[in-house]
């Protein structure tokens, strides 16, 4: 078995040193009535490099790759160009294959890598700190939810209407058990947020509201209205940004006044994966630091005297305060961080700047094509790269009608929010810098014929 | 002096060895310091071309940014030296051995990387319609198949994205079939010798954290945890083999009187790759029990995650596990996720994470378990515990080893301090070992023995490797009993010497400062 070196002489020379006979007298512990002797039901045995290749191939055979078609889905989950150099310095061995950096003389590179990752994500948010990653952008997003109430003591969130679905079920699903209150509802299919509503029901019992920005629906207003109203009341301001890229071209949220930002960092480096794994950013004002869940590196020296990287405020964490930490989390997304670390370098702020405007003008030119289909209005005054179109017809039906003429056309409301029936003609349809003219035009005659 | 005929040395007999002298540049040959790309980057450079964006107007709502993030960029050419410089500084499994206790640091075989970067699954979106990604709904029912199988349990939540969201899946579903029975319970029992994430994760689920004592051979009191056991008590937490590297014998004996007091047994599966194709966790008793994908099933540990932490339930629990989850029927599969949850599971606790859990790392443990196969997964849990006896015997007449009397361990081997010279620590050991070229075991965990060094040597280093750690640890010890201040200085030979942890704590700088603006 060619990953495991023991040859039966070494097996035998082992066992005589440890004084045993077989290595069954090791599991001697384990109750004679609980061990698994003969084969195990059902499953193959080992099996050659190629014949493993052959197998997962065929699997990979049956998905269609999003590259293949023209392709317009997001809703939390973007398709950027990630470039070549990113997956080749993610591959070293040094990056993938090493542990969260406890002995800092023989991680300086991860550890730096994390402090400069952490100075990115903090830039680019408008905040103070970062950490070093949380799973993903839902998960990010209830612990930002959960410090809030840490912060002012205070049970109840307000969360947007304009929040993922999924990071609200998330929000929901856990608050049942810590007793949190979570006020959420379904989004209208209007040009304006809920900002205004939000305001208004911000009360003496508020821990925070919790707004994405740009929004399930694509939409963007300013917050800073928002963040003066809830800090008023005592509460925070959470902002949620699911597309990293968008603050490229528009202020981020912590110019505006939020006191933590989170969100998801697939977009950088990542890549779709059908999900997982991807990237959960959190930053925060200073203050609030201390009350930050999930790893944090410093900057420190060495006893030469050398600048150097460590893991620091861990008596924030499960290791060190048991069950008075900030969080469970343990392992993070270390290498996610790393390429989207490396795709915001080989950006820079140019590259970002431009790779901002390219998507925004694309999606602008997109949604003008789109708005021209007799039956169908966008939805969005404002929008950068994804907006909400609303059709004649149910968007699910849509949806698979274009998937079935190989045009993967968005994601459609109903899919979102299956209980909500005044949503299900809406489609959320993206528009990155992966998508060509030729795409829009294909999707543009597709809906057409569909909706004929 | 011996030359040849253009008067180059030819041999190094004169050349003065000894105390290396600084250099100019601060780096030494292969080890090369390295700037911040804050310091060598700067905001005009890019390493990416993109096309001129088409002539649109601008829908942005006013809030077109106008200040600079600063956001340093390099060009390709330096991005690429930047991190593989950085990368150098690392130590990895690639480069050595990584004996690391309770991390499952074992080779990372690379078919699962290549198989994950398939564009059939690296390139498709959660969102797709169903019938454009049955193949990757095929890799999810299959990956449940195989942990379903090796574990004896009858159902899996795939989409924990770590195990320590995996403890919080699995206790979470505990909370809820005791609420479906309307039996609020407030308690969580814990061994002293628990992973931090344990009672960590008890707490975050509302619980709150009782310590079981443990016995002095290293188990659970299985006497004092029937004396606490009681109508408040909604479940224990245990870890199986433990983190003094022991199974723990009478497992089944606590499961039936944790059921008994109408309890639910959560086990941390950390330690899984000890037992696995060995014993199966459903034969215990256990009601659910995370399993770390990036410890057993050989994912990478990529610098500290992404993880993946997949919990497996017994039937009493399963009605309450989270979506989404893939059905499979007829060689068609859907999602279950919140449209079809009413009819199909309407016991679910909710959802934990948005989309359907780390693919990515499904793709891998699947291929590892192929290439494996059920014969070959055996032989990794035999050859892992080979191991660490084997490192157990080798080392218990130099370092104290509390729990070797008492008989065989499993995966890995615990050491504690005792005997070292005045002021020598296991931090000592620690650090002369990255001098010889090793990366350290965990060092002081378990809490329950003093000065603890865990060494999990994992089932892909060879006898050679093994000696060879033994040999340099052995030195190292004589050095740590004998007082050898040079050890106490250690290391002498990476790309750091010891750094300031109280320093960066005291004054936490996490974010870079350019010069001109900081404090």
């Amino acid at each position: 078995m060619r990953y495991l070196p023991l040859t039966p002489d070494d097996r035998d020379a082992m066992l005589a040193r440890i004084g045993v006979a077989s290595v069954d007298d090791l599991f001697s512990d384990v109750p004679e009535e609980a061990r698994l002797t003969g084969t195990i039901r059902d499953l193959p045995d080992h099996a050659s490099e190629m014949a493993v290749e052959r197998h997962m191939q065929k699997l990979a055979n049956k998905n269609l790759v999003a590259g293949s078609v023209p392709f317009f889905l997001g809703a939390g989950a973007y398709r950027h160009h990630v470039p070549s150099s990113v997956d080749h310095l993610i591959q070293r061995g040094e990056f993938l294959t090493a542990y969260t950096p406890y002995q800092p003389e023989i991680a300086q590179g991860t550890l730096q890598v994390l402090f400069e990752f952490q100075t990115q994500v903090a830039r680019l948010f408008g905040c103070d700190v970062a950490n070093a990653s949380m799973y993903d952008g839902s998960t990010a997003c209830w612990e930002a939810i959960t410090m809030a109430g840490r912060i002012t003591r205070r049970k109840k969130a307000l969360l947007s209407n304009g929040l993922h679905p999924h990071y609200v079920s998330v929000a929901n699903s856990m608050a049942r058990f810590t007793g949190d209150d979570v006020i959420s509802s379904a989004p209208e299919l209007s040009a304006k947020t809920d900002i205004a509503d939000l305001i208004d029901m911000i009360d003496a019992e508020t821990s925070c509201v919790v707004v994405q920005y740009p929004d399930i629906l694509g939409r963007m207003e300013d917050l800073t209205a928002l963040a003066a109203k809830a800090q008023e009341a005592g509460a925070l301001l959470v902002a949620v940004v699911t597309e990293p890229v968008a603050l490229g071209a528009v202020k981020s949220p912590g110019e505006m006044g939020a006191d933590i930002v989170v969100g998801e960092g697939q977009s950088l480096g990542v890549g779709l994966q059908f999900g997982g794994p991807y990237v959960g950013l959190f930053a925060c004002k200073q203050k609030y630091v201390r009350q930050m869940p999930g790893r944090l590196c410093g900057e420190t020296v060495d006893a030469e005297g050398k600048r150097g990287f460590v893991l620091t405020l861990s008596t924030r964490e499960q290791h060190i305060r048991r069950e008075k930490a900030t969080s469970n989390i343990c392992t993070n997304s270390g290498l996610c961080a790393l390429a989207f670390s490396i795709h915001m370098t080989l950006l820079g702020e140019k590259g970002l700047r431009d790779l901002a405007q390219l998507n925004h003008a694309k999606a602008v030119k997109a949604a003008q094509q789109l708005a021209q289909i007799d039956g169908v209005s966008v939805v969005n005054d404002s929008f950068f790269n994804e907006f909400t179109v609303i059709l004649p017809v149910d968007a699910r039906e849509a949806v698979r009608e274009l998937a079935d003429r190989s045009i993967l056309g968005g994601v459609s409301l109903g899919r979102l929010y299956p209980n909500e029936s005044e949503l299900s003609h809406a489609l959320l349809i993206t528009v990155t810098e992966t998508c060509t003219d030729a795409d829009v035009d294909a999707l543009v005659s597709a809906l057409r014929e569909v909706l004929s | 002096m011996s030359m040849n005929n253009q008067g180059r040395p030819t041999r190094s007999e004169d050349i003065e060895t000894g105390c290396a002298p600084a250099t100019f540049t601060g780096n030494r040959a292969l080890i090369l310091e390295e700037k911040l790309i804050f310091e060598s980057g700067s905001t005009d450079r890019t390493g990416i071309d993109f096309p001129a964006a088409p002539d649109a107007p601008s829908k942005l709502g006013g809030l077109e940014r106008s200040v600079e993030i600063g956001l340093p960029g390099l060009s390709e050419s330096e991005t690429v030296r930047h991190y593989t410089r950085l990368s150098r500084q690392n130590y990895g499994i690639d480069l050595g051995f990584f004996p690391l206790g309770s991390c499952t640091m074992k080779h990372n075989p690379r078919l699962n990387e290549k198989m994950a970067r398939l564009p059939g699954f690296a390139d498709i979106h959660p969102l797709q319609p169903q019938q454009t990604v049955q193949g990757a709904y095929q890799v999810i029912d299959e990956l449940a198949d195989w942990l379903k199988t090796l574990t004896g349990m009858p159902a899996v939540a795939m989409s924990p994205k770590a195990g320590a969201h995996g403890e919080l899946c699995g206790v979470l579903a505990i909370r809820s079939a005791l609420e479906a029975r309307g039996d609020a319970r407030e308690v969580i029992l814990v061994p002293e010798s628990a992973h931090g994430t344990n009672p960590a994760t008890a707490a975050f689920a509302g619980y709150k954290v009782e310590d079981i004592p443990a016995t002095k051979e290293g188990r659970v009191d299985l006497d004092a945890l029937i004396a606490r056991l009681g109508p408040d008590v909604a479940g224990v937490m245990i870890t199986n083999p433990n983190t003094c590297g022991l199974f723990e014998r009478d497992m089944k004996k606590i499961s039936d009187a944790v059921h008994e007091a109408g309890g639910f047994v959560y086990c941390d599966g950390a330690n899984f790759n000890a037992i696995v194709g060995k014993v199966r966790p459903g034969d215990l008793g256990v009601d659910a029990m995370h399993i770390n994908l990036h410890k057993t099933f050989s994912t990478p540990h990529g610098g500290g995650g992404p993880g993946s932490g997949p919990v497996v339930f017994s039937e009493a629990l399963a009605p309450f596990a989270p979506l989404p989850f893939v059905e499979g029927q007829g060689g068609e599969y859907r999602l279950v996720e919140e449209e079809n949850a009413e009819e199909h599971h309407a016991s679910s606790f909710g959802r934990m994470v948005a989309f359907h859990g780390q693919m990515g790392m499904f793709t891998r443990a699947l291929t590892y378990m192929l290439s494996h196969g059920a014969d070959g997964l055996r032989q990794v849990s035999e050859d892992a515990v080979l191991n660490a006896n084997y490192i157990l015997r080798s080392l218990e007449d130099v370092l104290d080893a509390p729990f070797a009397p008492s008989g065989p361990c499993m995966h890995e081997a615990l050491f504690s301090d005792k005997g070292f010279a005045d002021g020598f620590t296991t931090l000592d050991i620690a650090k002369g070992l990255i001098d010889e070229g090793f990366h350290p075991m965990t060092m002081y965990f378990p809490l329950v023995v003093h000065g603890a060094m865990l060494i999990e040597p994992t089932e892909t280093e060879s006898k050679d490797a093994i000696d060879e750690f033994v040999g340099a640890l052995r030195h190292v010890v004589a050095a740590a009993k004998s007082g050898d201040a040079n050890l106490k200085a250690a290391p002498h030979h990476a790309p750091r010497r010891r750094l300031d942890e109280t320093m960066a704590a005291r004054k936490p700088v996490l974010v870079y400062k350019d010069s001109e603006t900081a404090a």
